[in-house]
């Protein structure tokens, strides 16, 4: 008897969404078209453009030489992968771990930075890992900045900050970084500066963060102390937070040094700062990264973290965690990872200035990072087959060059706000981080068209 | 898992030492830095809760803190009868089997670790980056592995999203499509993380119980009898309902919903164009018979459902965190939109791995060779083991027809003991688990946590027990419950 109940159950509901399905048929109208309520959530109105979807796929063609977007082709160093393959044979570690970040992964993330801040750091209170810098962003944000909120953001900027700051609810406010005149010499990332008068005027009384990022994305700009320091006074007279990412910490080259606002007088309490294994260690596709601050700000991020995704993936975090050690133990060593990719790099960042210098053009020299941007106007390319976009300048003359010169870059407008992207036009960003058989065939490329142009 | 022909091990059995929401919740602190959604640590309001490590001689081990897992509190919100106790003293103090964590003690398959293995090995350029929304030979497999299973074209590109395990696809979801004012509703008892990202959203959680049918005596209640009333179902419905969530297999009752029960809730939503959010991460595990059925596969659901899944249920691999999250394009796009805009990639060896392992079984399926036929065999006996086991002492499990868990009621000792250590407003269940871990040697979780603040003490004589263990932990569990019986003789 009860099953000839939901027999009857079943018949009834099914007459039910018959008729459902029915009268949208009446109305002619397929029955998807009858939602209204199936919306997307005000939050993402806006947020659903991304360069790198578009770029990427256009980068994506084998025979263009790819120096868009920021993906080592060298391989991580052998050990780290040595590591991963050890532990993807350890059972225990196929299983979930700790939701703020695994043990021995914490426990060697404050043994490292606890060598740069004056304090000891809690490796369970004081850090929390998440997936990629790019998690430590969100969980940052989400934790901290409220509707209503303004946060500083220096242009040109990493693109996911707008986006992640007008998710939360509040309104991004830009101030750009600007050149001084370098008439006579070569052009150097710290030639972009802030004005401080201008920086200052940005902060009022709902101004929650400024986000800092040192060294720089896509200018290469390391942060020299003097200006950490006006940053770090007006967000203490404005009892404003540093949310402070410096994913290339260890990419600085001679002559510069890499400094943390946190370390800085007041800021600890006020600063979280963000890493990255993915740009530690040349694996991107690891995805970790880790947020270090105090307490009564990382609290805020852990919360959003067990909403969210509540744990990052084990045998990477062990990998991770062993691999720091190995690191950790010879720091002043030349073979330290940490020593070795920066020298690398800076032979690569060298070799490309060169080649953009011998094209014409006037690139940026980075102090630090894996990109170097450089003004392509004075090529004067033909962009006739791209005059019917909208597009900024450097959009264009991106595609032009992928489609034409089968070399692909990224427009630097891509790293401005609406209404200043005219102020970045110009510019078109090339990662360096890559081997020297890709540099190689860049500097084909490159060869080819000075010929062309002559 | 002898029968798996997977080496046997001591899995872990370490209690996990859960620490509630220290006390400096005064806001006058720079609490005050936190955003609207941590500021429901208003006084007098419920608080997180975050979890220990186990204590040192442990700290080498790994030590999974998921807080669901370990029967504590997950949400964003926790009862304020809660007080601090301090488990660590008694893990270190009491040799205890936990079967509250919901995870498996013993390795994944042979096949699953190789695939990882492969994954680590072969082309280094499986350490950067991969697509966004997928590492296309995963979205690929699983949109051809589902597409079968749900008797739809799925297009890897369009319907596919992987996240971070199905935490990070329910996120997600929540984001991408609840808002300020939406209501949601959420079927009790449930996976406690379903309340805080309503929250999280601005929306409205409501919900509706399972309630139970009476049960001949003596008989073992099912996790079947639990049933939503239709009727009440139905007015839980209003113009500002935007989604249900569903869970088949059920945590913690462990319920599969028969295709009846889905066309009811399919007929609803439809009838009130609200989006299904069907989280289906325990697919694979059904027993007795019984057929897991995705709503998705029901007439004209697919266009209204997001379906989620997991490779670390699937694969007994929970550490991969690789989820993923099924649909059609006019609700993906969002869920895209949210995950290019809070962590834009997912790691690739894990998908790497997932997709390989994948293929395996698409090779295998439906066959005896098919680890999604073995593993609910092999667990089929574990629950089995464990029902038996647990009636010994007093315990009256319900049984269940899916997932990881059952609940086993407690009510003989809540007549018998009520007043166990704990605070005055602490439900029965929680001061009965803690009795348990201290005095028996055995953690499991309180249902209660499952159910939303004011139907607590409705739920309060249940506990949530975990089978999805090892032989030796079983056994080991058995030792526990031999003593346990022998103390209960007069």
């Amino acid at each position: 008897m009860f099953l000839a109940q939901r027999r009857l159950c079943s018949l009834d509901s099914r007459a039910k969404f018959l008729k459902t399905i029915y009268s949208s048929k009446i109305l002619g109208l397929p029955a998807s078209a009858m939602s209204l309520k199936i919306t997307n959530a005000k939050r993402i109105e806006g947020l659903d453009s991304n360069v790198w979807v578009e770029f990427t796929k256009l980068a994506a063609d084998p025979s263009v030489v790819n120096l868009g977007q920021g993906l080592p082709d060298i391989s991580p160093p052998v050990y780290v992968k040595e590591k991963l393959s050890k532990i993807a044979a350890i059972d225990s570690l196929n299983q979930y771990t700790r939701g703020f970040g695994h043990p021995s992964l914490v426990k060697a993330l404050a043994c490292l930075y606890e060598k740069f801040y004056q304090n000891q750091i809690n490796p369970n209170k004081e850090i929390l890992v998440t997936v990629g810098a790019y998690g430590s962003l969100f969980n940052a944000i989400q934790g901290l900045i409220d509707k209503g909120d303004e946060v500083i953001i220096i242009m040109p900027f990493y693109d996911c900050y707008e986006p992640m700051v007008r998710m939360a609810g509040a309104t991004p406010v830009f101030i750009p970084l600007r050149s001084k005149p370098v008439d006579g010499k070569r052009w150097s990332s710290s030639d972009w500066t802030l004005d401080p008068q201008e920086l200052a005027s940005k902060f009022n009384s709902k101004t929650k963060a400024i986000i800092l990022n040192t060294p720089h994305n896509p200018i290469g700009k390391v942060y020299t102390k003097e200006e950490l320091q006006v940053i770090a006074d007006l967000c203490i007279k404005n009892d404003t937070l540093c949310i402070s990412d410096e994913v290339y910490e260890w990419l600085v080259y001679t002559g510069n040094k890499h400094l943390k606002i946190a370390t800085f007088p007041g800021m600890w309490e006020r600063t979280i700062t963000i890493g990255s294994a993915g740009k530690t260690f040349s694996v991107t596709g690891w995805k970790l990264g880790w947020s270090i601050g105090p307490n009564h700000l990382i609290k805020h991020l852990q919360t959003v973290q067990q909403n969210s995704v509540y744990t990052c993936a084990t045998p990477l975090q062990e990998a991770l965690a062993q691999a720091f050690w190995i690191d950790i133990k010879r720091m002043d060593d030349p073979e330290c990872y940490f020593n070795s990719l920066p020298k690398e790099l800076e032979v690569k960042r060298d070799r490309m200035v060169h080649l953009l210098e011998s094209l014409g053009l006037k690139p940026i020299v980075p102090d630090g990072g894996y990109f170097i941007i450089a003004d392509v106007s004075l090529l004067d390319a033909d962009l006739s087959d791209m005059k019917d976009s909208n597009e900024p300048y450097d959009y264009k003359f991106v595609k032009w060059m992928t489609k034409n010169k089968k070399l692909s870059a990224i427009p630097v407008s891509a790293f401005c706000n609406e209404e200043t992207k005219l102020q970045f036009e110009k510019f078109v960003r090339f990662c360096f981080i890559k081997k020297d058989s890709t540099l190689d065939a860049a500097e084909e490329i490159i060869k080819a068209w000075i010929r062309q142009k002559s | 898992m002898r029968a798996m022909g997977v080496r046997t091990k001591k899995g872990p059995r370490f209690l996990l030492t859960p620490e509630w929401w220290p006390e400096d919740r005064d806001l006058r602190d720079p609490t005050k830095r936190s955003s609207g959604l941590c500021r429901a640590l208003e006084p007098g309001s419920p608080v997180p809760v975050t979890v220990k490590h186990a204590p040192p001689d442990f700290a080498s081990q790994l030590c999974s803190q998921q807080l669901r897992d370990s029967g504590q509190v997950t949400s964003l919100f926790e009862p304020q009868q809660f007080q601090r106790v301090e488990f660590s003293r008694m893990a270190s103090e009491y040799d205890v089997v936990n079967l509250g964590q919901g995870f498996p003690d013993f390795p994944p398959p042979d096949f699953a670790v190789q695939a990882f293995q492969l994954a680590l090995s072969s082309d280094f350029m499986l350490n950067q980056y991969t697509k966004a929304f997928g590492y296309p030979p995963l979205t690929e497999i699983l949109a051809s592995f589902f597409g079968k299973l749900l008797g739809q074209e799925i297009d890897p590109l369009k319907n596919v999203l992987v996240t971070v395990g199905a935490y990070g696809a329910l996120f997600t979801a929540f984001q991408a499509l609840v808002d300020e004012g939406d209501e949601v509703i959420i079927i009790e008892p449930f996976f406690d993380c379903y309340e805080p990202m309503t929250l999280m959203a601005g929306g409205r959680p409501v919900f509706v119980t399972l309630k139970l049918s009476p049960t001949q005596d003596g008989e073992l209640d099912s996790a079947s009898n639990w049933q939503l009333d239709p009727t009440e179902l139905a007015s839980k419905f209003t113009s500002r309902t935007k989604a249900l969530v569903l869970n088949t297999p059920n945590n913690p009752l462990g319920k599969v919903f028969s295709e009846a029960e889905l066309e009811l809730v399919a007929s609803l939503c439809q009838q009130h164009d609200v989006i299904c959010i069907s989280d289906e991460v325990y697919q694979w595990l059904v027993y007795d018979g019984h057929q897991h059925i995705s709503i998705a596969s029901l007439p004209g659901m697919w266009e209204r459902t997001l379906t989620i899944g997991s490779a670390g249920k699937s694969f007994s691999a929970t550490g991969w965190k690789v989820g993923w999250a099924l649909g059609p394009d006019r609700l993906l796009k969002h869920l895209r939109t949210v995950h290019q805009n809070t962590i834009y990639h997912c790691p690739t060896q894990g998908q790497a791995a997932v997709a390989q392992s994948f293929q395996h079984e698409q090779a295998h399926f439906g066959q005896a060779s098919s680890y999604f036929v073995q593993l609910p065999e092999a667990v089929l006996r574990s629950r089995d083991h464990m029902v038996r086991s647990l009636q010994s002492v007093g315990l009256r499990p319900v049984i269940p027809q899916g997932s990881y868990f059952l609940i086993a009621d407690i009510s003989d000792f809540k007549s018998k003991m009520p007043d166990l250590p704990g605070d005055a407003e602490e439900p029965y269940d929680s001061r009965f688990v803690k009795w348990m871990i201290r005095n028996k040697g055995l953690a499991a979780i309180p249902a209660s946590i499952f159910y939303s603040m004011p139907h607590r003490k409705h739920f309060d004589h249940y506990v949530r027990f975990c089978f999805v263990k090892d032989e030796s932990t079983l056994q080991a569990m058995d030792e526990k419950l031999q003593r346990w019986k022998t103390e209960l003789r007069p």
